[in-house]
């Protein structure tokens, strides 16, 4: 009897906290249900309709017809190579301008912090106004600083962003996205043991040796999440192409050509299938990414 | 000899922090600057400072754009924290079933382009009649942010030592004196650093303001991208308004760089 007491109220209050985290997050679930993932089922309806908004006369069920069109048109294939090209190349070369970065920070020097604090600069910076200020006052033919360092350098000038739109794309993303992972990577080279660091070096391992057994090891779960990170963000980058390239030179990603169907082409329906195939891509390179970068994240979640 | 390496270490970190700054440093530069100074085939770093593209874009009625940026980030964070605190309490603190899952959704959420979303966010917009809506369009940013917020809070809030909680409920505390004097004063810092995070993408977004709004509720980053299509010159007002729409972030920031680094990995890293 005395034990049952205790037993009994544990119970209760246990049920009690399920009730209660139950309505503690409902109203983010429903939310962001509401706002996510009806849009999402629209949008599946949508793709079944013939629905152009300049001809509202001839709206009615098309089955899979967009789809259809979607895979015959031929602009799919080219969008999904430039987005997966420029969101890799752009992760990768964030990655490696960040690890640079981290490893010159993190040594102790005069001014150590202002130097950072420049680096981490134009992560902060609105995207549209990195895109303008490239495009117009660094990457421009005639006043941008670029083409005039080139230009003194006995080159002719470059028309960056006409003629090399997919370049620079990169170097505008690899250089809004480096310090984001540079800040992640720091923290990393950071948290490493000093007296591991100070064993190595009485061993006379070397710095390069140093770095590639002891330091690389360590800063693998960084790199995950700098991965996965930036992979979230730079999929979805959409600004600099809108602003900076309009699409042109293989710069046209999914984003950019969903935008392009629909608001431009105005035929609704297309855009939404589109979006369907878009978004089934998506899912798959997630659950790829998720999957194995995913146990980052869950560390300590089932503690 | 080891000396004379570390300062030739620290002159090229210098030389990189700076060269890699430049582009920002060029734009608050061209602010200053008139049209024809700006415009410049040489590029110019002794000039007259001119106030002309400041002067410009207040004609050009930027304090409206800012205004909208400003009611569109604040009210979407507001809504952000009161969404998210509860939802990470209940998945970190008090425990639920099928966390994972619930986590797993919300970051997938973040994984779904949002291009997919904004033609039917459109047309319902449309309908309900609250295109061009600056609440309508802070919703939108509310679910954009909703689920980077419960992964930081989460890492936060999992941070508070179990036993101070513990404590707190053997001493009869109820659920709100355990929120509002053990766990609350403890993650202040964190829900500070949440609210920045959201403030800033919120700030800073561009597609759905492009597409969403028009005249009335049009944020910062599309009235940018409007000078463009100005004839004649336009580097100078453009840096000028650059600047005023980039300047608030890059304060905070600079000012919050360690909250944001904990903030932006998500607690993935300690």
């Amino acid at each position: 009897m005395t034990t049952a007491t205790p037993t009994m109220t544990k119970a209760a209050s246990g049920l009690r906290n399920i009730a209660l985290s139950r309505a503690l997050v409902a109203p983010a679930l429903i939310f962001s249900i509401a706002l996510t993932q009806i849009p999402f089922l629209v949008t599946i309806y949508f793709s079944l309709m013939r629905w152009n908004l300049l001809q509202p006369k001839e709206r009615g069920f098309a089955g899979f017809e967009n789809y259809i069109y979607v895979f015959k048109t031929g602009d799919l294939f080219p969008a999904i190579k430039a987005t997966v090209g420029l969101t890799a190349i752009s992760v990768v070369t964030s990655l490696l301008v960040g690890l640079l970065f981290a490893i010159l920070l993190d040594r102790t020097f005069r001014g150590q912090s202002i130097a950072r604090t420049l680096i981490i600069t134009p992560f902060l910076i609105m995207p549209a106004a990195s895109a303008l200020i490239w495009k117009f006052s660094m990457f421009d033919t005639n006043i941008g600083v670029i083409n005039y360092i080139v230009q003194k350098l006995g080159f002719s000038a470059i028309g960056w962003s006409t003629e090399y739109p997919y370049i620079s794309v990169i170097i505008l993303l690899t250089w809004q996205y480096a310090p984001f992972m540079m800040l992640i990577l720091l923290s990393g080279l950071q948290s490493q043991s000093r007296e591991v660091l100070e064993a190595a070096a009485v061993d006379r391992a070397g710095a390069w040796r140093t770095f590639l057994l002891i330091t690389l090891p360590h800063l693998r779960q960084y790199i995950e999440i700098s991965i996965l990170l930036g992979t979230i963000m730079l999929l979805q980058a959409f600004d600099p192409v809108a602003i900076m390239t309009k699409g042109t030179g293989g710069t046209k990603t999914l984003a950019y050509l969903l935008y392009e169907r629909a608001f431009v082409g105005m035929n609704v329906g297309q855009a939404a299938a589109y979006g369907v195939v878009t978004v089934v891509l998506t899912i798959i390179v997630a659950t790829i990414a998720l999957r194995t970068l995913f146990k980052v994240f869950m560390t300590g979640v089932n503690k | 000899m080891r000396s004379a390496k570390a300062s030739i270490i620290t002159f090229i970190t210098w030389v990189i922090a700076v060269t890699y700054f430049f582009p920002v440093l060029w734009m608050f530069i061209n602010a200053f600057k008139t049209e024809n100074d700006a415009a410049s085939l040489t590029p110019k770093f002794i000039f007259t400072p001119s106030f002309e593209g400041f002067q410009r874009l207040m004609d050009r009625g930027m304090a409206s754009y800012l205004t909208n940026s400003i009611l569109a980030s604040v009210t979407s964070t507001v809504l952000v924290l009161l969404l998210s605190v509860p939802a990470a309490y209940a998945l970190s603190i008090r425990p639920i079933v099928k966390v994972q899952d619930v986590l797993f959704f919300f970051i997938s959420t973040r994984f779904m382009p949002a291009a997919a979303s904004i033609l039917p966010m459109f047309m319902i917009f449309k309908t309900l009649n609250v295109l061009d809506n600056v609440f309508a369009l802070s919703l939108v940013y509310a679910a954009m942010n909703l689920p980077i917020a419960i992964w930081m809070m989460r890492s936060f809030l999992s941070e508070v030592p179990m036993e101070i909680i513990e404590a707190a409920r053997i001493d009869g505390a109820n659920f709100r004196t355990e929120v509002t004097k053990v766990v609350l004063p403890i993650v202040l810092p964190g829900i500070a650093a949440v609210a920045l995070i959201c403030f800033i993408f919120s700030w800073n977004e561009y597609f759905f303001s492009v597409l969403l709004t028009s005249a009335n509720a049009k944020t910062t980053p599309p009235f940018l991208a409007s000078f463009v299509d100005g004839r004649g010159q336009f580097l100078a007002v453009l840096s000028a308004a650059s600047t005023v729409a980039a300047l608030p972030v890059i304060i905070a920031g600079w000012l919050a760089q360690k909250q944001l680094v904990r903030g932006l990995a998500m607690g993935a890293v300690k």
